[in-house]
């Protein structure tokens, strides 16, 4: 497996012979501030062309086909449109926060973004509590989203804000609870050490019944954070028209939707990181033949797919359920995922105090 | 299905979810209905009952079964058809009307097939040609029975 920390480290050498150090990490810093950046901009405009894409397959339909080849060019086209747009602010608006809002939400998942490990060597933010962290900064996305209700001088945003601030801090619970199952597991919060764990096996392998249980109400329990799937309806265009983004026009709406793929995109990452084993490539123990073709697929690849096999997943999810009142979505939440998710977590500290894992 | 016990409806949701899902992953796989129009003009596909203009099929010999009665003007809504017809004298010394010309203005269909129903010969019938647009209003008056054409003799 190719590791990543030889050509950064390479980087940073070069970058220390010509300046001091400070100097050096300050432009390190940027790089990887750009590099990151575009790479949530492309992952967007992938995830809105499988979003469309994948939609229009589950409805029978073909989706965008005619701008470009297989309408590959669409969503460009749509992100153009959307920077050309006028940024509208409308009467009675609180300014400072409705102008911020936007910019919370981004920030939110830009810092959760940057803890994924895409490749060995390529992680940015790692350190011992990085689970931890990443949970706690995607939490701060949920106070843009009631900013930008509160913010908008609009009964439906409010109301919209309102019932995502429910949903997600409801939600956050059992998600919460299946990463802490995995963490049994792993024995480890650090990202990198719980990737370089899974070498001998993916942790929805080694943890058999409890990981399944906790993958599946990840799964939920993430849909439901990205205001996604049968849970939308923080934005139920049927009764809020666009829940709290309503009073958005241009890029402000773009960040919107900007975050709200890419929260998707973050949360199908940390499923693949924390179950599916990040970039480690598919190893059964015993097959050393297989385990080192495996392992000449670059970690990136491994990693890319397996994300967006989890957003797959979760598009199915979207495309199949009608959405849920707000009582049926706490319902859920509190009398089932929750005991569940602690039930499950119990089972699997049991499991492993008595070695019963792979 | 059990309504009242927590794992009992637990399971039974879980297994209806399961359901759904297995629908829509059929449905992924199904082949897609949308019709890709202008470049599938060759294969494109529409059903037979489609109302997409009314014509008068003629035979071979460019005969139609139009009898000049009058009924599909009368039957007609909104005056769509004009039905102009000459009397002449066979050779017998009957008296018998003949069709000089069926005027059909496209522009006023509502394509309510009532014409057709009324039709006691089967003269007119609606067809599947549904490109009808034009750049002019008057192009829209078509005239449906064809040049020289005359009336079938009578099936014995």
């Amino acid at each position: 497996m190719f590791d990543f920390s030889i050509v950064t480290n390479w980087i940073h050498e070069w970058l220390l012979s010509l300046m001091p150090e400070g100097w050096a990490i300050f432009v390190e810093c940027v790089a990887v501030g750009i590099g990151i950046i575009l790479l949530y901009a492309l992952l967007a405009i992938i995830l809105i062309f499988m979003e469309r894409k994948v939609c229009a397959a589950f409805q029978c339909r073909l989706g965008p086909t005619r701008v470009g080849p297989w309408g590959t060019i669409q969503v460009i086209c749509d992100v153009l449109k959307m920077l050309t747009k006028e940024i509208f602010t409308p009467k009675g608006v609180d300014k400072k926060l409705y102008n911020l809002a936007p910019y919370m939400i981004l920030l939110a998942s830009f810092l959760t973004f940057a803890c994924l490990p895409v490749s060995k060597g390529l992680e940015v933010l790692d350190f011992n509590v990085g689970i931890f962290f990443l949970l706690a900064a995607s939490s701060i996305g949920v106070v843009g989203i009631l900013l930008a209700g509160w913010s908008s001088n609009n009964k439906f945003s409010i109301i919209g804000a309102m019932r995502s601030g429910a949903q997600i801090i409801s939600y956050e619970l059992s998600a919460g609870m299946a990463i802490l199952t995995m963490v049994v597991l792993a024995g480890t919060m650090q990202i990198s050490e719980m990737v370089s764990g899974q070498a001998s096996g993916w942790l929805i392998f080694t943890g058999h019944i409890p990981a399944l249980i906790a993958f599946v109400i990840y799964l939920i329990a993430g849909n439901a954070e990205c205001n996604r799937g049968p849970f939308d309806l923080p934005e139920a265009e049927s009764e809020l028209t666009a829940g709290y983004h309503t009073e958005y026009s241009g890029m402000g709406f773009g960040f919107f939707y900007l975050a709200e793929y890419l929260n998707l995109f973050i949360v199908a990452a940390i499923a693949a990181t924390v179950f599916l084993g990040g970039w480690m490539p598919l190893h059964i123990p015993g097959l050393d033949g297989f385990n080192t073709v495996m392992d000449y697929i670059p970690g990136f690849v491994w990693y890319f797919g397996k994300a967006f096999f989890v957003v797959f997943l979760m598009m199915w999810m979207r495309w199949s359920f009608p959405r849920l009142r707000i009582d049926q979505i706490l319902a859920l939440e509190w009398k089932y995922l929750v005991p569940i998710s602690m039930v499950n977590l119990l089972l699997m500290a049991v499991i492993v105090t008595l070695g019963w894992h792979f | 299905m059990n309504n009242n016990n927590y794992f009992g409806t637990l399971f039974d949701g879980l297994r209806s979810l399961g359901t759904g899902l297995k629908t829509t992953m059929k449905e992924f796989f199904t082949k897609k209905i949308t019709e890709q129009y202008p470049e599938n003009r060759k294969e494109l596909h529409i059903s037979e009952r489609f109302r997409g203009t009314l014509t008068m099929p003629h035979n071979e010999a460019n005969e139609h079964q139009c009898i000049a009665c009058g009924l599909c003007q009368n039957a007609c809504p909104n005056g769509t058809i004009r039905v102009v017809s000459e009397m002449v004298e066979t050779e017998d010394g009957k008296k018998k009307k003949q069709l000089v010309r069926y005027e059909y203005n496209l522009g006023s269909c509502i394509f309510c097939q009532l014409c057709t129903n009324a039709c006691p010969h089967d003269a007119i019938a609606f067809s599947n040609e549904f490109e009808n647009a034009v750049f002019d209003r008057s192009k829209l008056i078509l005239t449906l029975n064809k040049p020289g054409s005359k009336v079938a003799a009578k099936k014995s």
